[in-house]
Protein backbone atom coordinates (compact mmCIF):
# COMPACT_ATOMS: atom_id res chain seq x y z
CA UNK A 1 0.00 0.00 0.00
CA UNK A 2 2.89 2.33 0.82
CA UNK A 3 3.94 3.18 -2.73
CA UNK A 4 0.38 3.66 -3.95
CA UNK A 5 -0.51 5.81 -0.94
CA UNK A 6 2.55 8.02 -1.46
CA UNK A 7 1.66 8.26 -5.14
CA UNK A 8 -1.79 9.61 -4.31
CA UNK A 9 -0.81 12.11 -1.63
CA UNK A 10 2.15 13.36 -3.61
CA UNK A 11 -0.41 14.64 -6.11
CA UNK A 12 -3.13 15.59 -3.65
CA UNK A 13 -2.12 16.16 -0.04
CA UNK A 14 -5.56 17.50 0.85
CA UNK A 15 -7.30 14.19 0.37
CA UNK A 16 -8.91 12.97 3.60
CA UNK A 17 -8.31 9.61 5.22
CA UNK A 18 -11.79 8.32 4.43
CA UNK A 19 -11.32 8.87 0.72
CA UNK A 20 -7.78 7.51 0.78
CA UNK A 21 -9.13 4.34 2.37
CA UNK A 22 -11.71 3.98 -0.42
CA UNK A 23 -9.17 4.52 -3.20
CA UNK A 24 -6.73 2.05 -1.68
CA UNK A 25 -9.36 -0.51 -0.76
CA UNK A 26 -8.22 -0.45 2.89
CA UNK A 27 -9.69 0.34 6.29
CA UNK A 28 -9.39 3.94 7.47
CA UNK A 29 -7.46 2.87 10.56
CA UNK A 30 -4.86 1.07 8.44
CA UNK A 31 -4.38 4.15 6.30
CA UNK A 32 -4.15 6.45 9.30
CA UNK A 33 -1.52 4.20 10.88
CA UNK A 34 0.50 4.01 7.69
CA UNK A 35 0.43 7.81 7.34
CA UNK A 36 1.58 8.23 10.92
CA UNK A 37 4.42 5.79 10.29
CA UNK A 38 5.47 7.57 7.12
CA UNK A 39 5.54 10.87 8.99
CA UNK A 40 7.50 9.41 11.90
CA UNK A 41 10.03 7.82 9.62
CA UNK A 42 10.53 11.18 7.95
CA UNK A 43 9.37 9.81 4.59
CA UNK A 44 6.51 12.28 4.45
CA UNK A 45 8.32 15.53 5.20
CA UNK A 46 5.49 18.00 4.76
CA UNK A 47 2.26 18.77 2.95
CA UNK A 48 2.83 21.55 0.46
CA UNK A 49 0.78 23.46 -2.03
CA UNK A 50 1.97 24.04 -5.57
CA UNK A 51 1.44 27.73 -6.34
CA UNK A 52 2.01 29.46 -9.64
CA UNK A 53 3.13 32.77 -8.18
CA UNK A 54 3.37 34.32 -11.62
CA UNK A 55 -0.40 34.47 -11.75
CA UNK A 56 -0.59 36.51 -8.52
CA UNK A 57 0.36 40.16 -8.12
CA UNK A 58 2.98 39.11 -5.61
CA UNK A 59 6.51 39.55 -6.89
CA UNK A 60 8.83 36.57 -6.60
CA UNK A 61 12.16 35.90 -8.20
CA UNK A 62 13.66 32.45 -8.22
CA UNK A 63 17.31 31.76 -8.89
CA UNK A 64 19.29 28.58 -9.30
CA UNK A 65 22.83 29.05 -8.05
CA UNK A 66 25.65 26.70 -8.89
CA UNK A 67 28.18 26.69 -6.08
CA UNK A 68 31.71 25.29 -6.15
CA UNK A 69 33.11 24.61 -2.71
CA UNK A 70 36.10 23.03 -0.97
CA UNK A 71 34.89 20.05 1.00
CA UNK A 72 36.10 20.06 4.57
CA UNK A 73 38.11 17.34 6.25
CA UNK A 74 35.93 14.95 8.19
CA UNK A 75 32.69 16.63 7.13
CA UNK A 76 32.68 16.47 3.35
CA UNK A 77 30.03 18.75 1.92
CA UNK A 78 27.56 18.41 4.77
CA UNK A 79 28.87 21.25 6.88
CA UNK A 80 28.91 23.84 4.12
CA UNK A 81 25.50 22.63 2.90
CA UNK A 82 24.14 23.24 6.38
CA UNK A 83 25.61 26.73 6.49
CA UNK A 84 23.71 27.47 3.31
CA UNK A 85 20.39 25.75 3.95
CA UNK A 86 19.93 27.43 7.29
CA UNK A 87 19.06 30.66 5.51
CA UNK A 88 15.24 30.71 5.28
CA UNK A 89 15.29 32.31 1.81
CA UNK A 90 17.09 29.21 0.52
CA UNK A 91 14.37 26.85 -0.79
CA UNK A 92 16.49 23.88 -1.73
CA UNK A 93 20.08 22.68 -1.60
CA UNK A 94 21.26 19.65 -3.56
CA UNK A 95 24.69 18.03 -3.79
CA UNK A 96 25.35 17.58 -7.49
CA UNK A 97 27.72 15.41 -9.48
CA UNK A 98 29.57 17.00 -12.35
CA UNK A 99 30.84 20.52 -12.99
CA UNK A 100 29.94 22.03 -9.63
CA UNK A 101 29.09 20.85 -6.15
CA UNK A 102 25.94 22.38 -4.73
CA UNK A 103 22.80 23.58 -6.44
CA UNK A 104 20.97 26.18 -4.38
CA UNK A 105 17.45 27.37 -5.11
CA UNK A 106 16.73 30.81 -3.80
CA UNK A 107 13.47 32.67 -3.71
CA UNK A 108 13.30 36.42 -3.09
CA UNK A 109 11.14 39.38 -3.92
CA UNK A 110 13.62 41.18 -6.17
CA UNK A 111 16.73 40.60 -8.23
CA UNK A 112 18.62 42.92 -5.92
CA UNK A 113 17.85 40.79 -2.90
CA UNK A 114 19.14 37.75 -4.68
CA UNK A 115 22.32 39.43 -5.77
CA UNK A 116 22.79 40.73 -2.23
CA UNK A 117 22.43 37.25 -0.87
CA UNK A 118 24.95 35.86 -3.30
CA UNK A 119 27.53 38.58 -2.84
CA UNK A 120 27.15 39.19 0.88
CA UNK A 121 26.33 35.82 2.30
CA UNK A 122 27.03 32.97 -0.07
CA UNK A 123 30.32 34.05 -1.69
CA UNK A 124 31.80 35.14 1.58
CA UNK A 125 31.55 31.72 3.15
CA UNK A 126 35.04 30.33 3.66
CA UNK A 127 34.78 27.19 1.62
CA UNK A 128 32.86 28.69 -1.29
CA UNK A 129 35.17 28.95 -4.31
CA UNK A 130 32.77 30.37 -6.89
CA UNK A 131 29.10 30.83 -7.74
CA UNK A 132 27.07 31.10 -10.95
CA UNK A 133 23.55 32.49 -10.65
CA UNK A 134 20.74 31.63 -13.09
CA UNK A 135 17.40 33.40 -12.88
CA UNK A 136 14.25 31.53 -13.75
CA UNK A 137 12.30 33.40 -16.42
CA UNK A 138 9.28 31.14 -16.68
CA UNK A 139 8.13 27.94 -15.07
CA UNK A 140 6.55 25.55 -17.53
CA UNK A 141 6.32 22.51 -15.32
CA UNK A 142 6.92 22.15 -11.62
CA UNK A 143 6.61 19.11 -9.36
CA UNK A 144 5.29 17.07 -12.27
CA UNK A 145 2.52 19.52 -13.01
CA UNK A 146 2.30 21.50 -16.24
CA UNK A 147 1.45 24.99 -15.02
CA UNK A 148 -0.08 26.68 -18.00
CA UNK A 149 -2.14 23.98 -19.58
CA UNK A 150 -5.65 23.06 -18.54
CA UNK A 151 -6.43 19.42 -19.18
CA UNK A 152 -8.73 19.03 -22.14
CA UNK A 153 -10.84 16.03 -23.02
CA UNK A 154 -10.31 15.49 -26.70
CA UNK A 155 -12.49 12.41 -26.88
CA UNK A 156 -15.84 11.99 -28.56
CA UNK A 157 -18.45 12.35 -25.82
CA UNK A 158 -20.06 8.91 -26.11
CA UNK A 159 -18.41 5.87 -27.69
CA UNK A 160 -19.07 2.15 -27.41
CA UNK B 1 -31.83 4.59 -54.11
CA UNK B 2 -32.78 1.89 -51.66
CA UNK B 3 -32.93 -0.76 -54.37
CA UNK B 4 -29.20 -0.39 -54.84
CA UNK B 5 -28.36 -1.13 -51.21
CA UNK B 6 -27.29 -4.46 -49.81
CA UNK B 7 -30.13 -6.31 -48.10
CA UNK B 8 -27.78 -7.59 -45.47
CA UNK B 9 -26.46 -4.23 -44.38
CA UNK B 10 -29.99 -2.85 -44.17
CA UNK B 11 -30.91 -5.44 -41.56
CA UNK B 12 -28.24 -4.04 -39.27
CA UNK B 13 -29.33 -1.31 -36.86
CA UNK B 14 -27.05 1.65 -36.22
CA UNK B 15 -25.55 1.85 -32.74
CA UNK B 16 -28.05 2.98 -30.10
CA UNK B 17 -25.78 5.51 -28.46
CA UNK B 18 -25.99 8.13 -31.18
CA UNK B 19 -28.96 9.79 -29.50
CA UNK B 20 -27.03 10.35 -26.27
CA UNK B 21 -24.11 11.63 -28.23
CA UNK B 22 -26.29 14.30 -29.83
CA UNK B 23 -27.84 15.45 -26.56
CA UNK B 24 -24.52 15.60 -24.68
CA UNK B 25 -22.85 17.51 -27.47
CA UNK B 26 -25.39 20.30 -27.07
CA UNK B 27 -25.39 20.45 -23.27
CA UNK B 28 -22.90 22.88 -21.77
CA UNK B 29 -22.34 21.50 -18.28
CA UNK B 30 -22.91 17.87 -19.20
CA UNK B 31 -20.60 15.24 -17.79
CA UNK B 32 -20.19 12.20 -19.95
CA UNK B 33 -19.44 8.83 -18.40
CA UNK B 34 -20.13 7.28 -21.75
CA UNK B 35 -16.71 7.00 -23.29
CA UNK B 36 -15.19 3.64 -24.12
CA UNK B 37 -11.59 4.76 -24.36
CA UNK B 38 -8.87 5.75 -21.87
CA UNK B 39 -8.72 9.35 -20.68
CA UNK B 40 -4.92 9.16 -20.60
CA UNK B 41 -2.93 10.41 -23.52
CA UNK B 42 -0.54 7.93 -25.10
CA UNK B 43 2.63 7.91 -22.95
CA UNK B 44 5.11 10.41 -24.34
CA UNK B 45 7.94 7.99 -25.16
CA UNK B 46 5.53 6.06 -27.39
CA UNK B 47 4.34 9.21 -29.15
CA UNK B 48 7.94 10.29 -29.50
CA UNK B 49 8.74 7.04 -31.29
CA UNK B 50 5.86 7.74 -33.68
CA UNK B 51 7.23 11.22 -34.36
CA UNK B 52 10.69 9.77 -34.88
CA UNK B 53 9.28 7.25 -37.36
CA UNK B 54 7.80 10.15 -39.34
CA UNK B 55 11.07 12.07 -39.22
CA UNK B 56 12.94 9.05 -40.48
CA UNK B 57 10.54 8.84 -43.38
CA UNK B 58 8.84 5.62 -42.33
CA UNK B 59 5.91 6.50 -44.51
CA UNK B 60 5.63 3.39 -46.64
CA UNK B 61 3.54 0.22 -46.43
CA UNK B 62 4.87 -2.48 -44.18
CA UNK B 63 4.53 -6.14 -45.04
CA UNK B 64 0.88 -7.24 -44.97
CA UNK B 65 1.17 -9.09 -41.70
CA UNK B 66 2.95 -6.17 -40.04
CA UNK B 67 6.51 -5.17 -39.13
CA UNK B 68 8.67 -8.14 -38.30
CA UNK B 69 9.94 -6.43 -35.15
CA UNK B 70 6.42 -5.74 -34.00
CA UNK B 71 5.27 -9.29 -34.54
CA UNK B 72 8.32 -10.51 -32.65
CA UNK B 73 7.52 -8.16 -29.75
CA UNK B 74 3.89 -9.30 -29.71
CA UNK B 75 5.17 -12.87 -29.55
CA UNK B 76 7.45 -11.95 -26.64
CA UNK B 77 4.63 -10.18 -24.85
CA UNK B 78 2.25 -13.13 -25.04
CA UNK B 79 5.01 -15.47 -24.05
CA UNK B 80 6.00 -13.48 -20.96
CA UNK B 81 2.46 -12.57 -19.83
CA UNK B 82 0.52 -15.69 -20.80
CA UNK B 83 3.14 -18.33 -21.41
CA UNK B 84 1.75 -18.88 -24.90
CA UNK B 85 4.24 -19.14 -27.74
CA UNK B 86 3.17 -17.92 -31.15
CA UNK B 87 5.36 -18.02 -34.22
CA UNK B 88 5.70 -14.37 -35.35
CA UNK B 89 6.13 -15.55 -38.94
CA UNK B 90 2.93 -17.49 -39.33
CA UNK B 91 0.71 -17.12 -36.28
CA UNK B 92 0.56 -13.35 -35.69
CA UNK B 93 -1.18 -10.71 -37.80
CA UNK B 94 -1.11 -6.97 -37.08
CA UNK B 95 -4.48 -5.36 -37.75
CA UNK B 96 -6.19 -1.98 -37.76
CA UNK B 97 -7.38 -2.19 -34.17
CA UNK B 98 -8.92 -5.21 -32.55
CA UNK B 99 -12.07 -4.38 -34.53
CA UNK B 100 -10.54 -5.35 -37.85
CA UNK B 101 -9.33 -8.61 -36.33
CA UNK B 102 -12.88 -9.43 -35.23
CA UNK B 103 -14.23 -8.73 -38.71
CA UNK B 104 -11.65 -10.61 -40.74
CA UNK B 105 -11.38 -13.42 -38.20
CA UNK B 106 -15.05 -14.17 -38.72
CA UNK B 107 -14.87 -13.73 -42.47
CA UNK B 108 -11.96 -16.17 -42.65
CA UNK B 109 -13.93 -19.03 -41.14
CA UNK B 110 -17.64 -18.50 -41.77
CA UNK B 111 -19.67 -20.35 -44.39
CA UNK B 112 -23.25 -19.29 -45.01
CA UNK B 113 -25.49 -20.47 -42.20
CA UNK B 114 -22.73 -21.17 -39.68
CA UNK B 115 -23.66 -20.15 -36.19
CA UNK B 116 -21.59 -17.75 -34.13
CA UNK B 117 -22.26 -17.78 -30.40
CA UNK B 118 -22.17 -14.31 -28.88
CA UNK B 119 -22.56 -13.82 -25.14
CA UNK B 120 -24.22 -10.49 -24.33
CA UNK B 121 -24.04 -7.85 -22.94
CA UNK B 122 -20.89 -7.33 -24.98
CA UNK B 123 -19.19 -5.02 -27.41
CA UNK B 124 -21.44 -3.81 -30.20
CA UNK B 125 -19.57 -5.07 -33.23
CA UNK B 126 -19.64 -8.87 -32.84
CA UNK B 127 -23.19 -9.33 -34.03
CA UNK B 128 -22.98 -7.06 -37.12
CA UNK B 129 -19.62 -8.57 -38.09
CA UNK B 130 -21.07 -12.08 -37.80
CA UNK B 131 -24.08 -11.12 -39.91
CA UNK B 132 -21.93 -9.46 -42.56
CA UNK B 133 -19.75 -12.56 -42.70
CA UNK B 134 -22.88 -14.56 -43.51
CA UNK B 135 -23.27 -16.24 -40.15
CA UNK B 136 -26.31 -16.61 -37.93
CA UNK B 137 -25.62 -15.02 -34.56
CA UNK B 138 -26.77 -17.05 -31.57
CA UNK B 139 -27.02 -14.87 -28.49
CA UNK B 140 -26.41 -16.07 -24.96
CA UNK B 141 -27.98 -13.71 -22.44
CA UNK B 142 -25.49 -13.56 -19.59
CA UNK B 143 -26.87 -13.35 -16.09
CA UNK B 144 -26.20 -10.85 -13.36
CA UNK B 145 -26.24 -13.64 -10.75
CA UNK B 146 -23.23 -15.18 -12.50
CA UNK B 147 -21.57 -11.76 -12.47
CA UNK B 148 -21.97 -11.82 -16.26
CA UNK B 149 -19.53 -14.69 -16.69
CA UNK B 150 -20.28 -17.33 -19.28
CA UNK B 151 -21.03 -20.73 -17.80
CA UNK B 152 -20.37 -24.11 -19.41
CA UNK B 153 -24.09 -24.94 -19.14
CA UNK B 154 -25.13 -21.82 -21.00
CA UNK B 155 -22.59 -22.56 -23.68
CA UNK B 156 -23.61 -26.18 -24.07
CA UNK B 157 -27.22 -25.19 -24.44
CA UNK B 158 -26.41 -22.76 -27.24
CA UNK B 159 -24.29 -25.15 -29.29
CA UNK B 160 -25.88 -26.87 -32.29
CA UNK B 161 -24.35 -28.88 -35.12
CA UNK B 162 -24.08 -25.57 -37.01
CA UNK B 163 -21.98 -23.82 -34.37
CA UNK B 164 -18.63 -22.71 -35.74
CA UNK B 165 -17.21 -20.39 -33.14
CA UNK B 166 -17.77 -18.89 -29.72
CA UNK B 167 -16.88 -15.25 -29.14
CA UNK B 168 -15.43 -14.83 -25.68
CA UNK B 169 -15.27 -11.16 -24.69
CA UNK B 170 -13.38 -10.94 -21.39
CA UNK B 171 -12.46 -8.67 -19.62
CA UNK B 172 -15.85 -7.46 -20.70
CA UNK B 173 -17.13 -4.22 -22.10
CA UNK B 174 -19.73 -3.16 -20.79
CA UNK B 175 -19.97 -5.21 -17.59
CA UNK B 176 -16.36 -5.20 -16.40
CA UNK B 177 -16.64 -8.95 -15.77
CA UNK B 178 -13.58 -11.19 -15.99
CA UNK B 179 -13.21 -14.96 -16.31
CA UNK B 180 -10.70 -16.74 -14.10
CA UNK B 181 -8.72 -19.83 -15.00
CA UNK B 182 -11.28 -22.19 -13.50
CA UNK B 183 -14.14 -20.53 -15.37
CA UNK B 184 -12.18 -20.79 -18.61
CA UNK B 185 -11.22 -24.42 -18.07
CA UNK B 186 -14.89 -25.35 -17.92
CA UNK B 187 -15.59 -23.45 -21.13
CA UNK B 188 -12.55 -25.00 -22.80
CA UNK B 189 -13.78 -28.49 -21.95
CA UNK B 190 -17.08 -27.88 -23.76
CA UNK B 191 -15.37 -26.18 -26.70
CA UNK B 192 -13.02 -29.11 -27.22
CA UNK B 193 -15.73 -31.70 -26.72
CA UNK B 194 -18.03 -30.03 -29.22
CA UNK B 195 -15.14 -29.28 -31.58
CA UNK B 196 -15.75 -25.58 -32.13
CA UNK B 197 -13.47 -22.54 -32.27
CA UNK B 198 -13.11 -19.59 -29.90
CA UNK B 199 -12.52 -15.95 -30.75
CA UNK B 200 -11.15 -14.51 -27.54
CA UNK B 201 -11.32 -10.71 -27.53
CA UNK B 202 -8.81 -9.73 -24.87
CA UNK B 203 -8.43 -6.05 -25.69
CA UNK B 204 -8.79 -5.17 -21.98
CA UNK B 205 -6.40 -7.89 -20.79
CA UNK B 206 -3.94 -5.40 -19.26
CA UNK B 207 -6.71 -3.91 -17.14
CA UNK B 208 -7.66 -6.45 -14.51
CA UNK B 209 -7.73 -5.72 -10.81
CA UNK B 210 -7.79 -9.14 -9.19
CA UNK B 211 -4.90 -11.32 -10.21
CA UNK B 212 -3.49 -11.38 -13.71
CA UNK B 213 -5.55 -11.88 -16.83
CA UNK B 214 -5.76 -15.46 -18.07
CA UNK B 215 -6.18 -16.19 -21.77
CA UNK B 216 -8.20 -19.20 -22.83
CA UNK B 217 -5.58 -19.80 -25.52
CA UNK B 218 -3.17 -20.78 -22.75
CA UNK B 219 -5.36 -23.63 -21.57
CA UNK B 220 -4.34 -27.06 -22.80
CA UNK B 221 -5.76 -27.96 -26.17
CA UNK B 222 -7.04 -24.43 -26.81
CA UNK B 223 -4.23 -22.70 -28.67
CA UNK B 224 -5.02 -24.65 -31.82
CA UNK B 225 -8.69 -23.62 -31.73
CA UNK B 226 -8.47 -20.02 -30.53
CA UNK B 227 -8.21 -16.76 -32.41
CA UNK B 228 -6.75 -14.46 -29.77
CA UNK B 229 -7.45 -10.79 -30.36
CA UNK B 230 -5.73 -7.97 -28.57
CA UNK B 231 -4.37 -4.52 -29.29
CA UNK B 232 -2.79 -1.34 -28.08
CA UNK B 233 -5.84 0.89 -27.61
CA UNK B 234 -6.77 0.18 -24.02
CA UNK B 235 -3.51 -0.97 -22.45
CA UNK B 236 -1.36 1.86 -23.78
CA UNK B 237 -4.07 4.47 -24.33
CA UNK B 238 -3.54 4.31 -28.09
CA UNK B 239 -7.09 4.23 -29.45
CA UNK B 240 -6.48 6.75 -32.23
CA UNK B 241 -3.44 4.89 -33.53
CA UNK B 242 -5.74 2.07 -34.69
CA UNK B 243 -3.59 -0.90 -33.96
CA UNK B 244 -4.44 -4.41 -32.87
CA UNK B 245 -3.46 -7.97 -33.61
CA UNK B 246 -4.74 -11.48 -34.00
CA UNK B 247 -2.91 -14.66 -33.09
CA UNK B 248 -4.05 -18.14 -33.92
CA UNK B 249 -3.52 -21.34 -35.88
CA UNK B 250 -1.46 -20.59 -38.97
CA UNK B 251 -4.14 -21.89 -41.34
CA UNK B 252 -6.62 -19.31 -40.02
CA UNK B 253 -4.06 -16.48 -39.80
CA UNK B 254 -3.12 -17.24 -43.40
CA UNK B 255 -6.70 -16.71 -44.59
CA UNK B 256 -7.12 -13.63 -42.41
CA UNK B 257 -3.93 -12.21 -43.86
CA UNK B 258 -5.41 -12.64 -47.34
CA UNK B 259 -8.50 -10.60 -46.46
CA UNK B 260 -6.33 -8.05 -44.68
CA UNK B 261 -4.02 -7.87 -47.69
CA UNK B 262 -6.82 -7.14 -50.13
CA UNK B 263 -9.03 -4.96 -47.95
CA UNK B 264 -6.51 -3.03 -45.86
CA UNK B 265 -3.00 -3.72 -47.21
CA UNK B 266 -1.32 -3.14 -43.84
CA UNK B 267 -1.87 -1.46 -40.49
CA UNK B 268 -0.63 2.16 -40.21
CA UNK B 269 3.16 2.15 -40.39
CA UNK B 270 3.83 4.94 -37.90
CA UNK B 271 1.54 3.25 -35.38
CA UNK B 272 3.44 0.01 -35.79
CA UNK B 273 6.76 1.67 -34.95
CA UNK B 274 5.20 3.33 -31.91
CA UNK B 275 3.73 -0.01 -30.84
CA UNK B 276 7.17 -1.66 -30.82
CA UNK B 277 8.23 0.98 -28.30
CA UNK B 278 5.06 0.40 -26.27
CA UNK B 279 5.74 -3.33 -25.97
CA UNK B 280 9.43 -2.84 -25.22
CA UNK B 281 9.21 -0.07 -22.64
CA UNK B 282 5.57 0.46 -21.76
CA UNK B 283 5.06 -1.88 -18.78
CA UNK B 284 5.54 0.86 -16.20
CA UNK B 285 2.99 3.12 -17.94
CA UNK B 286 0.45 0.34 -18.00
CA UNK B 287 1.02 -0.29 -14.32
CA UNK B 288 0.45 3.36 -13.46
CA UNK B 289 -2.72 3.63 -15.51
CA UNK B 290 -4.04 0.39 -14.08
CA UNK B 291 -3.45 1.71 -10.59
CA UNK B 292 -5.36 4.92 -11.37
CA UNK B 293 -8.27 2.97 -12.90
CA UNK B 294 -8.38 0.69 -9.89
CA UNK B 295 -8.62 3.66 -7.51
CA UNK B 296 -11.50 5.07 -9.51
CA UNK B 297 -13.18 1.67 -9.62
CA UNK B 298 -13.03 1.44 -5.84
CA UNK B 299 -14.33 4.98 -5.57
CA UNK B 300 -17.37 4.18 -7.72
CA UNK B 301 -18.13 0.91 -5.96
CA UNK B 302 -18.04 2.76 -2.65
CA UNK B 303 -20.29 5.51 -4.02
CA UNK B 304 -22.83 2.88 -5.17
CA UNK B 305 -22.70 1.19 -1.77
CA UNK B 306 -23.40 4.50 -0.06
CA UNK B 307 -26.34 5.17 -2.37
CA UNK B 308 -27.61 1.64 -1.94
CA UNK B 309 -27.33 1.01 -5.65
CA UNK B 310 -26.88 -2.65 -6.51
CA UNK B 311 -23.75 -3.47 -8.46
CA UNK B 312 -21.62 -6.60 -8.60
CA UNK B 313 -17.94 -5.87 -8.19
CA UNK B 314 -16.31 -5.90 -11.62
CA UNK B 315 -12.59 -6.64 -11.83
CA UNK B 316 -11.81 -5.77 -15.42
CA UNK B 317 -11.76 -3.09 -18.13
CA UNK B 318 -12.86 0.39 -17.00
CA UNK B 319 -16.60 -0.05 -16.61
CA UNK B 320 -19.02 -0.65 -13.81
CA UNK B 321 -22.48 -1.95 -14.55
CA UNK B 322 -24.91 -0.98 -11.78
CA UNK B 323 -28.43 -2.40 -11.67
CA UNK B 324 -31.25 0.14 -11.93
CA UNK B 325 -34.17 -2.29 -11.90
CA UNK B 326 -35.50 -0.96 -8.58
CA UNK B 327 -36.65 2.23 -10.33
CA UNK B 328 -39.07 0.46 -12.63
CA UNK B 329 -37.72 2.12 -15.74
CA UNK B 330 -36.01 0.73 -18.80
CA UNK B 331 -32.29 1.40 -19.08
CA UNK B 332 -32.98 3.75 -21.93
CA UNK B 333 -35.55 5.74 -19.92
CA UNK B 334 -33.25 5.90 -16.94
CA UNK B 335 -30.27 7.03 -19.00
CA UNK B 336 -32.33 9.60 -20.88
CA UNK B 337 -33.82 11.10 -17.72
CA UNK B 338 -30.46 11.03 -15.94
CA UNK B 339 -29.00 12.98 -18.81
CA UNK B 340 -31.86 15.43 -19.12
CA UNK B 341 -32.37 16.04 -15.42
CA UNK B 342 -28.84 15.75 -14.04
CA UNK B 343 -26.76 16.32 -17.17
CA UNK B 344 -24.77 13.12 -16.84
CA UNK B 345 -24.48 10.72 -19.75
CA UNK B 346 -24.13 7.00 -19.19
CA UNK B 347 -24.86 4.30 -21.74
CA UNK B 348 -27.98 2.13 -21.25
CA UNK B 349 -27.10 -1.54 -20.85
CA UNK B 350 -29.35 -2.38 -23.77
CA UNK B 351 -26.89 -0.77 -26.19
CA UNK B 352 -24.88 -3.97 -25.64
CA UNK B 353 -27.69 -6.48 -26.04
CA UNK B 354 -31.14 -7.15 -24.62
CA UNK B 355 -29.72 -8.75 -21.51
CA UNK B 356 -28.30 -5.36 -20.60
CA UNK B 357 -31.83 -4.27 -19.74
CA UNK B 358 -31.99 -2.96 -16.20
CA UNK B 359 -28.34 -1.93 -16.17
CA UNK B 360 -26.26 1.10 -16.94
CA UNK B 361 -22.70 1.22 -18.24
CA UNK B 362 -20.63 3.76 -16.37
CA UNK B 363 -17.11 4.28 -17.63
CA UNK B 364 -14.38 5.26 -15.21
CA UNK B 365 -12.00 6.49 -17.85
CA UNK B 366 -12.42 9.88 -16.18
CA UNK B 367 -10.56 11.87 -13.54
CA UNK B 368 -11.60 11.44 -9.92
CA UNK B 369 -12.97 14.99 -9.62
CA UNK B 370 -15.22 14.33 -12.64
CA UNK B 371 -16.38 11.03 -11.18
CA UNK B 372 -17.07 12.74 -7.86
CA UNK B 373 -19.32 15.35 -9.40
CA UNK B 374 -21.08 12.68 -11.45
CA UNK B 375 -21.70 10.53 -8.37
CA UNK B 376 -23.12 13.52 -6.48
CA UNK B 377 -25.54 14.00 -9.34
CA UNK B 378 -26.39 10.30 -9.48
CA UNK B 379 -27.02 10.29 -5.75
CA UNK B 380 -29.31 13.26 -6.15
CA UNK B 381 -31.16 11.59 -9.01
CA UNK B 382 -31.54 8.26 -7.24
CA UNK B 383 -32.85 9.93 -4.09
CA UNK B 384 -35.38 11.91 -6.06
CA UNK B 385 -36.62 8.78 -7.82
CA UNK B 386 -36.90 6.90 -4.54
CA UNK B 387 -38.71 9.80 -2.89
CA UNK B 388 -41.27 10.02 -5.66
Amino acid sequence: MREELLGIIEKNSRIDIKELAVLLGREEIEVANELAKLENEGIICGYHTLIDWEKTSIEKVTALIEVKVTPQRGQGFDHIAERIYNYPEVKAVYLISGGYDLLVTLEEKTLREISNFVSDKLSTLDSVLSTATHFILKKYKDHGTILDKKPEDGREVVTP
Amino acid sequence: MKKFLSDKIQTIKPSGIRKFFDIVSEMKDAISLGVGEPDFETPWHIRDEGIYALEKGRTFYTSNAGLKDLRAEIGNYLSRTQGINYDPQSEILVTVGGSEAIDIGLRAIINAGDEVIIPQPSYVSYEPCAVLAGATPVIINLKAENEFRLTAEELEEAITHKTKILILPYPNNPTGAIMGREDLEKIAKVVIEKDILVMSDEIYSALTYKGEHVSIAGIEGMKERTILINGFSKAYAMTGWRLGYACGPKEIIKQMTKIHQFAIMCAPTVSQYAAVEALKHGDEDVKKMRQAYNQRRRFLMNAFREMGLKCFEPYGAFYVFPCIKEFGMTSEEFATRFLEEEHVAAVPGTAFGESGEGFLRISYAYSLPTLKTAMERLNHFVNRLRGA
